[in-house]
Formats: structure tokens, C-alpha cells, sequence
């Protein structure tokens, strides 16, 4: 009895020590939690969940302040990443923070409008905004992020957010049919139509049926 | 078939794993010579119609080109130029449809002929190439906008610039056209080898190589023989018959047919001596050189039960196809699939209003009967009959079952990126699994991931950055705005140089191609830009036209506002006293 | 004009898990007829029962999991698993033992773990074990249909056997059952007298039912090597399996003669060259790469003898396919094929240090 306790406590104190001695050797500096979960947020840096940033929102999460669905640009898919990386059930997006878009988008400036006031410019989290003082501004498509933030600031609501549209660079084949359906000629749609419907549908034996995927 | 003169011809030693014998299909156009097309009133040029870069328009909207008059230069290291293909007149720089697979529509040149088909001054014929050095003659074939014929249209130029000229030992022409239906290179190497080996003789000079193998399968004994004996003066050059069999004609199959050098994904053939052409494109490369004539043409074979009479023609580039195929007699009843490619690469087209690329080997118009039925897809039931006829050694199944599952990592530890889309695994499925197609969505997918990725990473950066940068505003308030404009023009110019710039940059390239003088601009240029974002002008109008709406709705609402304001001000004066009557103790005026 | 569209390339359709099927069917006749002629109608009625148990349980379970049905019982796969399955029984057990074990097999080995193509275990072996160990005596119902001094039955009398445990008068069970080559050896073994003298009896026996197995392995033999000329399958499990048969028990064998039967004993009795061809080549369950296929059915054949030598069970295919079953992920993971490019040894770049990968 007496030697399952001694034995018992030794063991306890060896590994208290060999686990003491490992936060020591292999202490990483800064929070690596937070900058795992940064990669994987989508850095509009629009202030949607209600910290300055992507980076504030992340330390968030790592610290335990913040959930994982408050993020609309990020949307199901971040939701699912972060879940993945934390080991916690994913959950269905924050709907007070507003909603996921479908379709990207990027601010547009009708320059006719514009006055110069450079208000949208000290907006813009990532200077996507090009112009000064009293000359046009105008947004740098290629860097907007689609945050939004500049649209309250101006004074003569000369900004729009406009869709994306997506070229043949960046086309994405949809996700293959599993069962058998007519298509009328698809039009080409900025993202792929998430086609996966569960084959068990019921097949209509009577129509001539043919496998095609949304081309 | 006619008995091929007796000229041995060696057989390929070696082969490759895998690969199917679908039925060849090729009877009805193998024996039809090359036509010329008429003239056709309407030509429609995509600017990326080639691997790399897009090319940008010279040329403005009502401006009268000749034939052979360069319309877009290349701008890129990777990229090439557009030619006209008749003269006329330009009629609009806009966005048209183009063949894709997802019926996509990309930045076009239109051009309306005027009949006339004059032609410009060639550029400086060579016939005596050899004189010239290899940056010059590189250097002339991106001016001519030659690209790879064999469908992979990669700009040849930039292939031909990879690596030291000296290492390249063997040229390789890949005359196989594994591919059914298909007979343009057939009917090209039996009505023009001398095209085809002066071409490669050319290149054979530019890359110094000593010896040419062209490998042809052994289903085009015609062929065979004719550049057997085309190529029989020189002694560098050596004709093999491959064995029948798809995919012989893939470029790195074909490469370990002739030679047994497998060449792995992410390395050139020319790491390892090696440079693999298509027959066609080397005929175009002596066009280029020796005749001064830039690419503007290519064959196409159009064929299936769908077509009234199946042919091969010389096709100008840009003609629509709806105008090929009625050059072909029209399409037979009951035709409703449109293929550009041949039946295992190509894909559905969505309407004939598209024009021929220089992708376009190939037009197959096929009815319901003419193709097997296609049944639904079952599960897989692991067979492994996908990985035994894989030509790249892969394991298909386990692509599929990670791509379906959508765990794109997992599918790129398994050598996603090495598939060459030969659609030999589907073809062989017992269970009718359309495998390809999942490996497409996964590449695209992984493509956008990085695509979204870097674009994040870049996000942050400048987040970042302009966070520093309003801290040091804090400190330094006067010059620290100076240094805020100096910063932001900064960021301009860089993002400027990053991007592509709107003024003409070709020629940079001096080390590679040369200093040539590209066609001097008569008209400004357009200010296109064919970015990967392309914000259309239909939406920036809707955009301020909503806007506007807006204000006008906001102004009227103010106005009524005010209006209800001056009211309610009235009506609270005339309430006022009798509230204070009501309650003459208070008197808050609200 | 416009066209509806497909991005994959037009298949060959020639091929098709049916076609599979049937094959398989094929080649599992000359086997059973054999069967029949040599154990009698008990075969057929399990085959029928099995079938018809296999069906219905595939029929209920893809409307309980909202699926298609017809495709799936269209393309014959519960038949072969049941036929399979329905072989491994008995002659003489009863009604009961094909019907639950389908059911089984079908319900729970195959349709919970996905349906066709996503199954770990091998779904016939499954009900075979299943009935195996929870009703270890009416699985010894093994029996001749010639005569052995109880009588052969005819159709209706396996029949009245199967359902209501009724012989015809004059004769007894014990006239009818026979103690199987294996449960003889395992006999033999428990009791701790020399083998030797019990195969070499067995096959010089004027016996003619010894000689089942002998007549069972020539006939499915014939059976895998007309699916192998059909190429439904390929050499590598059959080849393998028989080859871990034979170099394990040829192992034990020269270890101690006495203890062990001799290999050709292990390649001819039981359910060794059936188990080879029909049982370990199911596509869903083996390994998928070649090499894997090599190492998959060597192991079937090691662990086969090593069962039947120092198990409890006389017959041990049928938890040596399931417990490599098991470990075919692994397997599979660790013989991935080299792809193109990226072999050792291939020819090097001009000038580069390491040649891909």
C-alpha cells in the first residue's frame, strides 16, 4: 500500500518535472494559436465581427473571447477550418454580423460624383483606395477586399459595391453530378453552382436521361 | 489502306504504362486532302488564346488592318501575339464568346473583312536560317505568335528560351494524333513534310541539338512513309513507328516511347536533352522564318456521324465555327453534341457562335446513336482497372475518393497535379464514374484556394503596413504627411510595375528574343485591361445609376423629412399652449 | 446552335459492374454443380434461400436509406455475395442458417458500412463468421448426397430436412453427417495423434466423399481461371493466396510432420482454391494496388494455415480474409505505385543533383 503511493507520487513528480523542463526548451514565442487561426481568416479586415481586424478577431478566438462564426466574409467554409483547427463543432454563421456573400465583390467610386474628400481613403483598412485631397479618388479593384468600410464614410455616397466578374483565369469546374439530369445550356456564373445532390433522388426511368455536368 | 513504300521504318522500343485502344473512327476524313475555306465576313480574335499572359490589343475599334497585320502584342515572358487573319476593317474590341468549357465569354478583337484579302509586307524572309542567331530567330517566332499546335498552346518562343541552348540533344516531333476522330497532323505530314522537316531543321539550329526522332503511330503507315523519305538526306533525322495506342501522343508518354526518359511533373524535357514539338508547329516555325508569315491559320478536322461531310481544312483563325461546319455541309438531323477536341480530351462546346482558337484541332458533331448510352454512375467498386490503364502511373481511385470528399490535400499527396486529363480512367470504369471530372474540380479548387490564399496574404500585408504607417502618423505629424502621399504614390508605381503597364513594355525581354521592333501603334491603344477581374461596363453604369437613384431618393426623402419636420414644428406650436393650459406646471418644451 | 453539355470525355461503356457480375456467376457453376452432385440439394436450397434472404435485405435496407433500388439490385452484387456465401454453409444445416446469415451479410456487413464499394469486410466472410461462432453445431451439418448407409435425400426430402428438421423414415442423422477432411485433422490434432496417418487415409480411402474437396478445388479452379481469362480478375490475390498456403504450410510441415498436414492437403481441402479465386479477389474489400494485392493474399494464406494449425476452427479462410480485411488502408497507403518521373534510378537531368520527386 504504502510503496503504490511512494511509487505513485514519484511517478507524479518525474513527469511534473520533465513537463516543466519542456515548457522551458520548447516555449514558442508570441501565441502561435493566434497566428494558425490568422491564416486562415480571410483578412478583409472589414470589422464585420466586431474587432479592428483579422489579427484582434483571431486573438479573440485563441484567448477564448471570441466564437468561430462570427466572420460573414469567411462564411462556412472558415467556419469549418477553424473548427477543424480548434477540434470544436462547427456552427452555423453569426447572422447578426450580416451574411455571407455568394458572389465577391469590390467598391466601385462614381467618379462623376466624387468630390476629392478623401474620407473613403482614411477608411480603407488596406489603402485599396488610390487618390488625394481634391483629386479623384479611385479604388484599386485588384487590392479591394470588398470590406465595405468605405461606403458609410462618404459624404456624397458615390460608392457601390459591384460583383466581380470572374474570367476564364479563374474559372472553377463544378463538382461533378451523381445522378441523372437534363441541362438547359448553363450560363456562366461567377462561382460553381454546388451541385451535390445525393443519389437518391428518384430517377425518372421514362425520360431520355444523360449524365452531364454543369459544363 | 494503301501499301506504304518499302522504306524500314524502325519500331518504338519502349512503352508506357497503361492506356486504352478506343476505336480510331478516323475512315471518314483520313483520306480527304486539306481545303480552303472561303472568305467569311466576321472574325472574331481572343486575346488569351494561348498558355501564359493575355495579349494586349494594338490596334483600335475602326481601324483598317492587313492580313498578317500583328492586332495584340504578347506582352509577358509567356505569352504571344494575335495576327489578322484577313485584311479589314476592326469593328469592336469587346467581350465575346469564346470555346470553354464553362461557356465563359473572354475580351475579343472583332474583325470585318472587307473582301479584299490584301496582306501586309511579310516579315524578313531567312531561308538561309542558319545565319541567323538563335535569340533572333526565337525573337521572330514571338513576333509571329507561334504557339504549340498539339493543344497545349504553350507559347513557343518561351519553350524554346528554357534552359542553355546547348543542352538540348534531341528534338522530338510528335506526329502520333492518338487521339480518334482526329486526322489534321495525318493528312498535314502526307501533303506537306517538307514544311515539317525544314521546320525542324530550324530548330534543330536554334537549340543545337544533333538528332530529330519523329514518332508516329504506326495506324498512319502513309504518313510513316512520306516523312521517312522526306527526311531521308538528313542523317540526323530518324522516323519511328509507335505502337497504336492512347495516350501515345502525350507529350511525356511520347518522350519515354522513343527514349525511356520519364520526364516527372514540374521538370522540363529539355532538363533532360529533350524538346518535344507538334508536327504542326513546326511547319508553322518555317512559315515564320524562311517565308516571313505569322500564324493566322490552322487545320482543323471536322468530323462525326453529326457532319454532312466530314473534311480537314486549313481554318484562318478567329472564323466561327458555325461557318466551318457549313463549310462541311451542315450538321445531320438529329445532331445535339458539339465537341472541339477529339472524344477523350475535348469538351462540349455550348453553341457554334464561337471561333476557332488555336486550340482547335478538332470538330466532332455527334448524334444520341453515335455515342455509347450513358448510364448513371454506380459506386466504385475499387477495381483498380483505372489505375492499371493510367498512362501516369497514378492511383485514380484514391484521386476520386479524396476529391469527392472534397480533402484536396489528401488528393495532392497523391499526385493530383501529374494528371493529364487523358480520361483513360473513366473510359475504362466499370462503374461509369465520370473520374476526370472530379479531378478538374479539384484542380480549379486548389488553384482558387492558392489564388484566395495569396490574395489574403497580400490583404494582411497592406493591413499591416497601413497600421505602421498610422502609427507613425501619431509621432510625426507634418512629415509624416508628406511621407502619407509619398507612401501612397509609392504603392501606386509598385502596384503599377507588379501589374501589367499600360504602356507598351514588349521588347524587355532582349536577353531571350532579341531587340525587334514590334509594328509601329498607328492608333492609340485601347487601355484595355484583361486582368483576371474584369469589372464590366454594363455594371459600373448599373452601379451609378443606382447610385444616382439613390441620392435622388435620399434627396426627396430629406425634403420630405424637412417638410414633416416643419410641420410637426407647427403643430407643436399650436399644441404647445394647450398643453401648457392642460398642465401649467410644466412647461418643458419638448 | 445551341448544345446541352458534358466536360467528361464520352466513356466507352463496355464495361460494367453487371457484366462483372455475371461473369462471376458464371465461373461459380462448375463449382456447384459439383457441389451438388457430391453434398446434394442442401446446396441449392441454401444457394436459393440465400439469394432470396440477400435480395429482400438489399431491397429494404436502400428504401430505409432513401436510395435507388433498382440499379443496385440490377447489377447483381448481393446475388454474388450470396451465392458466395451460401456455399461456405453446410448442406445439411437448416433453413435458418442461409436466411439469417444473408441478412446479416447483406444488412449489416454491406449496407450499414455504406452500400456497394464502401464496405471494409468482406460481407459473405462476415455472415459466414457471424454463424460460425454463434451456432457452432448446426455449422458441422455436413453430409454426402451418395450414399453412406443412411441414404441419399432427393429434392423434397432436403427440403423437409432444411425446414422442419424431418427424414425420411430409415434414415438417421448420424448415417448422413460426416466429419469434413479439416474437422477430421482438427479431431486429430485435439487429440494428440499424428497427423500423418489421417491425410494420407483420407486420400487413399475408397472413399469416394474424401475426395470432395479434390473434386470442390479442381472445379472452382476452373471457375477463377475463366474469370481470370475474362479479366474480371487479376493473377495477383489467387497467385499470392495460394503461395502463402503453400509456403506456410509447407513450413510447419518440414518443422513437424507429425503435427502438421502436408501443403498439398491445405491447398486441396477446405475452402482453400474457392477462398483464392472467389473470396479474397472481392474488388471492395482486397487491396487496390498491385503490390498490395501481392501482400494481401499471402497474408490471407499465411494466416489461413496458422488458423487451421493453431486455432480452434477447423477452416481459417474465412478469418484470414477478414482480418486482412482489416489492414488493407494500410496496405494500400504503403504500396503506392511510383508515378511517372518520379522512379529511382530514372534517368537524371542534365546537370541536376537529384532526379525528382
Amino acid at each position: 500500500m504504502m510503496t503504490a503511493i511512494l511509487v505513485a507520487a514519484g511517478l507524479a513528480l518525474a513527469f511534473g518535472l520533465l513537463l516543466g523542463i519542456a515548457a522551458q526548451w520548447f516555449h514558442v514565442e508570441g501565441n502561435p494559436l493566434a497566428e494558425k487561426i490568422d491564416a486562415l481568416l480571410p483578412q478583409t479586415q472589414c470589422g464585420q465581427c466586431g474587432f479592428p481586424g483579422c489579427k484582434p478577431y483571431a486573438a479573440a478566438i485563441a484567448e477564448g473571447r471570441a466564437d468561430i462564426n462570427q466572420c460573414p466574409p469567411g462564411g462556412d467554409a472558415t467556419i469549418k477550418n477553424l473548427a477543424d483547427l480548434l477540434g470544436v463543432e462547427p456552427k452555423p454563421l453569426n447572422a447578426d454580423n450580416g451574411t455571407a456573400k455568394t458572389v465577391p465583390m469590390v467598391a466601385v467610386i462614381d467618379e462623376a460624383v466624387c468630390i476629392g474628400c478623401t474620407k473613403c481613403i482614411q477608411a480603407c483598412p488596406v489603402d485599396a483606395i488610390l487618390g488625394a485631397a481634391k483629386q479623384m479618388h479611385t479604388v484599386i479593384a485588384a487590392e479591394c477586399t470588398g470590406c465595405e468600410l468605405c461606403i458609410a464614410p462618404c459624404p456624397v455616397d458615390c460608392i457601390d459595391m459591384v460583383p466581380v466578374a470572374i474570367g476564364i483565369e479563374g474559372f472553377r469546374f463544378p463538382y461533378p453530378q451523381t445522378q441523372r439530369v437534363l441541362l438547359a445550356p448553363p450560363l456562366a456564373t461567377p462561382t460553381p453552382t454546388v451541385v451535390d445532390q445525393p443519389a437518391n433522388a428518384k430517377l425518372d426511368e421514362l425520360t431520355r436521361e444523360r449524365i452531364v455536368t454543369h459544363g | 489502306m494503301v501499301k506504304p513504300p518499302q522504306l524500314k521504318v524502325p519500331q518504338a522500343r519502349f512503352s508506357f504504362h497503361g492506356g486504352i485502344h478506343p476505336p480510331e473512327n478516323k475512315t471518314s476524313t483520313r483520306d480527304r486532302p486539306i481545303k480552303a475555306l472561303p472568305l467569311m465576313p466576321r472574325y472574331v480574335l481572343p486575346l488569351h488564346m494561348h498558355i501564359g499572359a493575355p495579349a494586349r490589343a494594338v490596334v483600335a475599334v475602326g481601324q483598317r488592318v492587313k492580313k498578317g497585320q500583328v492586332l495584340a502584342q504578347a506582352t509577358d515572358f509567356i505569352s504571344a501575339s494575335i495576327h489578322a487573319p484577313t485584311s479589314g476593317v476592326i469593328s469592336a474590341i469587346t467581350e465575346h464568346a469564346i470555346p470553354h468549357p464553362g461557356g465563359l465569354g473572354a475580351m475579343a478583337i472583332i474583325l470585318d473583312a472587307d473582301g479584299r484579302d490584301e496582306a501586309i509586307e511579310p516579315m524578313t524572309p531567312w531561308p538561309d536560317f542558319t545565319a541567323q542567331t538563335p535569340t533572333e530567330l526565337r525573337g521572330r517566332l514571338r513576333e509571329a505568335g507561334i504557339v504549340g499546335l498539339g493543344g497545349a498552346v504553350f507559347p513557343t518562343a518561351a519553350k524554346l528560351a528554357t534552359g542553355s541552348a546547348a543542352s538540348v540533344h534531341t528534338l522530338i516531333l510528335n506526329g502520333a494524333e492518338c487521339e480518334p476522330y482526329i486526322t489534321c497532323d495525318d493528312r498535314l505530314m502526307r501533303e506537306q513534310p517538307f514544311e515539317i522537316v525544314q521546320g525542324a531543321a530550324i530548330v534543330l539550329h536554334m537549340m543545337g541539338a544533333s538528332r530529330c526522332l519523329i514518332g508516329i503511330e504506326d495506324n498512319k503507315p502513309e504518313a510513316i512513309a512520306t516523312l521517312a523519305e522526306a527526311s531521308r538526306a538528313d542523317a540526323r533525322f530518324e522516323t519511328i513507328a509507335v505502337p497504336t495506342r492512347y495516350p501515345a501522343g502525350g507529350e511525356k508518354q511520347l518522350i519515354k516511347v522513343l527514349t525511356n526518359v520519364e520526364v516527372p511533373r514540374g521538370r522540363r524535357a529539355t532538363e533532360y536533352g529533350l524538346l518535344c514539338l507538334n508536327v504542326a508547329t513546326v511547319a508553322a516555325i518555317y512559315r515564320a522564318v524562311v517565308l516571313g508569315e505569322p500564324m493566322i491559320d490552322r487545320i482543323v478536322t471536322v468530323t462525326g456521324a453529326g457532319i454532312v461531310q466530314p473534311d480537314n481544312f486549313r481554318v484562318p483563325l478567329g472564323t466561327k465555327i458555325s461557318d466551318v461546319i457549313a463549310a462541311a455541309g451542315g450538321y445531320v438531323a438529329g445532331t445535339d453534341r458539339l465537341i472541339m477536341g477529339g472524344p477523350m480530351m475535348g469538351f462540349a462546346l455550348h453553341e457554334d457562335d464561337v471561333p476557332v482558337i488555336k486550340a482547335t484541332n478538332c470538330l466532332l458533331a455527334l448524334r444520341p446513336q453515335d455515342r455509347p448510352a450513358e448510364p448513371a454512375p454506380q459506386p466504385c467498386i475499387r477495381c483498380s482497372l483505372c489505375a492499371e490503364a493510367c498512362p501516369a502511373d497514378l492511383l485514380p481511385q484514391q484521386l476520386y475518393w479524396y476529391a469527392r470528399a472534397k480533402q484536396f490535400d489528401r488528393t495532392v499527396e497523391y499526385h493530383l497535379f501529374d494528371c493529364i486529363e487523358c480520361g483513360v480512367c473513366s473510359a475504362v470504369c466499370p462503374s461509369h464514374l465520370p473520374l476526370v471530372d472530379y479531378y478538374r474540380f479539384a484542380k480549379t479548387e486548389l488553384w482558387a484556394a492558392e489564388r484566395d490564399q495569396s490574395k489574403a496574404s497580400l490583404a494582411r500585408t497592406r493591413f499591416e503596413f497601413r497600421n505602421e504607417r498610422l502609427e507613425r502618423i501619431k509621432t510625426e505629424r507634418e512629415a509624416a504627411l508628406n511621407k502619407k502621399r509619398q507612401n501612397l504614390a509609392t504603392n501606386t508605381a509598385a502596384i503599377e510595375a507588379r501589374d501589367a503597364p499600360a504602356g507598351a513594355t514588349v521588347g524587355t525581354f532582349d536577353d531571350a528574343f532579341g531587340t525587334y521592333q514590334p509594328q509601329p501603334v498607328s492608333a492609340p491603344a485601347a487601355g484595355l485591361d484583361t486582368a483576371a477581374l474584369v469589372i464590366t461596363d454594363s455594371a459600373v453604369a448599373a452601379a451609378r445609376a443606382r447610385a444616382k437613384a439613390r441620392r435622388a431618393q435620399l434627396d426627396a426623402d430629406r425634403a420630405v423629412q424637412a417638410h414633416a419636420n416643419i410641420q410637426i414644428d407647427a403643430q407643436e406650436a399650436t399644441e404647445e399652449p394647450a398643453k401648457a393650459q392642460a398642465e401649467p406646471s410644466k412647461n418643458n418644451p419638448t | 446552335m445551341k448544345f446541352p453539355t458534358q466536360t467528361a470525355p464520352l466513356p466507352e461503356a463496355q464495361n460494367s459492374v453487371r457484366r462483372v457480375m455475371l461473369i462471376v456467376l458464371l465461373a461459380l457453376m462448375p463449382g456447384t454443380l459439383v457441389a451438388i452432385a457430391l453434398l446434394g440439394w442442401g446446396v441449392l436450397i441454401n444457394i436459393m434461400l440465400a439469394i432470396a434472404a440477400g435480395l429482400l435485405a438489399e431491397a429494404l435496407m436502400l428504401k430505409i436509406r432513401a436510395r435507388s433500388v433498382r440499379p443496385a439490385i440490377y447489377d447483381g452484387s448481393v446475388v454474388v455475395l450470396a451465392w458466395i456465401f451460401a456455399l461456405c454453409l453446410p448442406n445439411l444445416g437448416p433453413w435458418w442458417l442461409p436466411v439469417f446469415g444473408a441478412i446479416f451479410a447483406v444488412v449489416v456487413a454491406k449496407q450499414l458500412y455504406g452500400g456497394l464499394g464502401f464496405n471494409l469486410f468482406n460481407p459473405a466472410m462476415v455472415g459466414y463468421v457471424v454463424l460460425l461462432i454463434s451456432f457452432p453445431e448446426p455449422m458441422t451439418r455436413w453430409g454426402p448426397a451418395i450414399d453412406v448407409g443412411g441414404g441419399a435425400l432427393n429434392f423434397m426430402q432436403s427440403l423437409a430436412w432444411s425446414f422442419n428438421g424431418v427424414l425420411p423414415s430409415g434414415v438417421g442423422y448420424d448415417g448422413l453427417s460426416v466429419a469434413t477432411p479439416l474437422d477430421h485433422v482438427r479431431e486429430q490434432l485435439t487429440a494428440g495423434a499424428p497427423i500423418h496417418n489421417a491425410t494420407l487415409s483420407l486420400f487413399n480411402s475408397g472413399h469416394l466423399l474424401q475426395a470432395w474437396n479434390l473434386w470442390l478445388g479442381l472445379a472452382f479452379l476452373a471457375g477463377g481461371l475463366l474469370m481470370l481469362w475474362r479479366g474480371v480478375i487479376r493473377w495477383h490475390i489467387p497467385v499470392a493466396v495460394i503461395t502463402g498456403v503453400l509456403v506456410m504450410s509447407g513450413f510447419l510441415w518440414l518443422l513437424d510432420s507429425a503435427k502438421h498436414a502436408s501443403p498439398l492437403f491445405h491447398l486441396l481441402t477446405g475452402a482453400t482454391i474457392f477462398g483464392a479465386f472467389f473470396v479474397a479477389t472481392d474488388p471492395v474489400t482486397a487491396s487496390t494496388t498491385p503490390r498490395g494485392r501481392l501482400i494481401f493474399g499471402f497474408g490471407i494464406g499465411v494466416l489461413t494455415v496458422l488458423i487451421r494449425s493453431f486455432g480452434s476452427y477447423p477452416d481459417g479462410v474465412a478469418f484470414a480474409v477478414l482480418l486482412m480485411n482489416l489492414s488493407v488502408p494500410l496496405i494500400d497507403y504503403y504500396t503506392q505505385p511510383k508515378v511517372f518521373g518520379h522512379k529511382q534510378g530514372k534517368l537524371q537531368p542534365n546537370g541536376a543533383g537529384e532526379g525528382g520527386k
